[in-house]
């Protein structure tokens, strides 16, 4: 009796109950393809915020100024200093801040540092075309290496530019082509808030990563941002570029301890400034982004556990539907093999079948792009996927097989 | 002298325990010869399923020999055993127990496809068994499409497709209708005159006289075993063959 003879009786027994057993397999090939789609999603989320950060610049250090802590505590009472460690009120960053992180002799690691003011939501018009630019950066020409922006057409602004406080502007993708539709407008002049800027460059298209549209930028010389829209005030915060990747960790240290004089922050004080290092928040988003991806995971795989039990109960009720199939089969010489093979192939074909389905779904499914995420397939999800649910088959429909198998024939034919 | 296709010794079957024990067989002995024909008859619950399912490898004795062409059954192995009943033993059911959802062809190939006969060949033969049972013009036909005699056929066609030794018949016409019962009948006779050798259960007088030995039990033994035409001649009801 050959296998192909065993294959051919199991196909039988399932084209004998089609519905049933397509059911089955549905059971099987959701939560295949839930397990594959979902895990999909969790990489395709992961990597595309990985990139976003990326883009950022993986030696970079974002200080940006901190209000937080106990700054104010002895506003009220008459004696200052009493509690909380000696701690005077909290400064802003200053151009002087960013001026000493350039000192090369205290800060080593130091590559480029780029002071920057945003002026959120500034109105931008150009020949009756009007665009709200959500960010309006004004800072130093190191920024655009530092913060990995390139730009595709014209060219970056200079020292001089800042020097001179010239109104020259480099501007995103997107306000590009609200402002000039197809048309190039390197050369061309935007007023933002009444004062003209004459743009010299586009930046390279970034995508939108999330809720927020990294191409609606526009990048402009310090001081003029500083003269007409913001005021020559307070930074909102400095960009430190490291030498090198291996450097980022001390010149994170520099930072600090340059800061901490400046700022009269006290070993033990807490400080007045945040540094937002970029390796390390890439660090905290995977892992975070780890745990959400395998939160799915587990989720899609109690529906590939309870698609298993689908199958058990199936086999369970089939094998008891059949047992007088199972004796006269018996009866008339089957050999315990060929019983047990049967049943076992039914089982296995099942959820063979709903576990390949499932993948094609998936593999249908991650073509879409859904809330911005593209997902992907991560190959070792298809495989575990995969074999969980010809292993739940094999496992459990080897017991109900098994029972049968067993019986002696004249007990199977009396069952009813 | 040859040995005899079954030979059986001081078998007894008891089913359950304590107050609901039951002793359907209280020691049977029996030799059957090849060639023979042997009719048994008996009162409802005397043990006659009981014995023929023993004779057919279904189920074991609680004590006592049986021998299959002389060789002993009760030290088989499993597998042996499936081999037994596959090569050495047709059984038909008084309920036919064709397989639902085959067609007649299909149930009588099944068994030679676990005697690992080839797809070729189990065609052919089982075709001639069918066209012997003279159902031809229905092999492709499932069981709920047939009548009770032609699925008691097709059950005769798959018993004898694999040429066994021993041709068992546990009441074989008992779910039958008079017409259907002599088509059965019919068949056994030839078969029986072909030098089949056949045991058929019945408690019709009718049907046992087509035998050429009877056996009567009684309670689990037999009282009587009488002979009604040679083991070497046709069997009795044998209609005239035309010369
Ligand atoms: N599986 C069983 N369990 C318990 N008792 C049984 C079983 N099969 C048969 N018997 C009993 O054994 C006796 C003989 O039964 P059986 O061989 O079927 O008789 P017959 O076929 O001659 O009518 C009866 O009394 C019956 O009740
Ligand atoms: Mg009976």
């Amino acid at each position: 009796m050959s296998w192909f003879e065993i294959l051919r009786f199991a196909l039988r027994g399932l084209a004998a109950n089609k519905l049933r057993s397509f059911l089955t397999t549905l059971g099987i090939l959701i939560g295949v393809g839930a397990v594959i789609l979902l895990v999909a999603f969790g990489e395709g989320a992961s990597q595309s915020i990985q990139q976003s950060i990326q883009r950022l610049g993986s030696n970079t250090l974002t200080i940006s100024a901190s209000f937080s802590g106990g700054g104010f505590g002895g506003g009220g009472g008459g004696g200052g200093g009493q509690a909380g460690g000696p701690r005077t009120q909290a400064r802003q960053l200053t151009l002087e801040d960013a001026r000493a992180l350039a000192d090369r002799e205290q800060a080593p690691s130091v590559r480029s540092v780029s002071p920057v003011v945003t002026a959120s939501s500034a109105t931008a018009v150009h020949e009756g075309a009007s665009h709200t630019i959500s960010q309006l950066v004004g800072t130093y020409p190191s920024y655009f290496e530092a913060t990995n922006k390139p730009v595709t057409s014209g060219a970056y602004f200079v020292n001089d530019d800042v020097l001179a406080a010239r109104k020259v502007m480099v501007i995103g993708r997107t306000v590009a082509e609200e402002l000039f539709g197809a048309a190039d407008p390197v050369g061309r002049r935007v007023s933002v808030s009444g004062v003209p800027f004459t743009v010299v460059g586009v930046l390279k298209e970034l995508g939108s990563s999330g809720m927020q549209d990294a191409d609606d930028v526009a990048i402009v010389p310090l001081p003029a941002v500083q003269q007409s829209l913001t005021g020559f005030g307070a930074l909102g915060s400095i960009i430190v570029q490291a030498t090198g990747a291996g450097t980022t960790e001390s010149a994170q240290a520099e930072v600090t301890a340059v800061l901490n004089q400046r700022h009269d922050i006290t070993p033990t004080g807490t400080a007045d400034y945040r540094i937002l290092n970029q390796a390390t928040l890439q660090e905290t988003v995977s892992s975070t982004i780890g745990v959400f991806t395998a939160l799915l995971g587990a989720v899609a795989a109690i529906s590939l556990l309870v698609g298993g039990i689908g199958i058990t109960n199936i086999m369970l009720v089939t094998v008891t539907e059949r047992t007088r199939e199972i004796g006269i089969r018996k009866a008339i010489g089957a050999p315990r093999s060929a019983i047990l093979g049967q049943f076992l192939l039914e089982a296995t074909v099942l959820s063979l079948v709903g576990g390949l389905s499932g993948v094609a779904i998936a593999f249908v499914g991650t073509r879409f792009t859904i809330a911005g995420i593209e997902p992907v397939i991560v190959p070792s999800s298809i495989a575990l996927a995969l074999g969980v649910s010809v292993g739940i088959g094999l496992f459990f429909g080897s017991y109900p097989a098994n029972r049968a198998a067993k019986l002696r024939p004249i007990q199977a034919l009396r069952h009813e | 002298m040859t040995t005899p296709v079954l030979s059986v010794q001081e078998l007894s079957k008891v089913y359950g325990e304590g107050d609901a024990q039951v002793r359907a067989l209280r020691g049977v002995s029996l030799t059957v010869e090849r060639g023979d024909y042997v009719a048994i008859m008996g009162a409802s619950g005397s043990g006659k399923s009981t014995l023929m399912n023993i004779l057919g490898c279904l189920d074991v004795p609680s004590s006592g020999r049986y021998l299959i062409d002389g060789a002993d059954v009760g030290a088989l192995e499993e597998r042996q055993l499936a081999v037994l009943r596959n090569r050495k033993i047709g059984f038909v059911f008084q309920s036919f127990n064709l397989i639902p959802r085959m067609s007649a062809l299909a149930n009588v190939e099944l068994p030679m496809a676990y005697g690992g006969v080839g797809a070729a060949e189990r065609r052919a033969r089982a075709l001639a068994a069918l066209e012997q049972v003279g159902l031809s013009d229905r092999v492709r036909h499932e069981p709920n499409e047939l009548s009770g005699g032609q699925q008691q056929r097709v059950a005769v066609a798959r018993a004898l497709v694999t040429a066994p030794s021993l041709l068992l018949a546990d009441e074989p016409t008992g779910n039958l209708d008079t017409a259907s019962t002599g088509d059965v009948l019919e068949i056994l006779d030839r078969l029986s005159a072909s030098g089949r050798t056949i045991v058929i259960i019945t408690h019709e007088d009718d049907v046992a006289a087509h035998a050429k030995r009877v056996i009567r039990l009684v309670d689990g033994q037999i009282v009587e075993d009488r002979r009604q035409a040679p083991v070497d001649g046709p069997p009795p009801r044998m209609p005239e063959v035309p010369a």
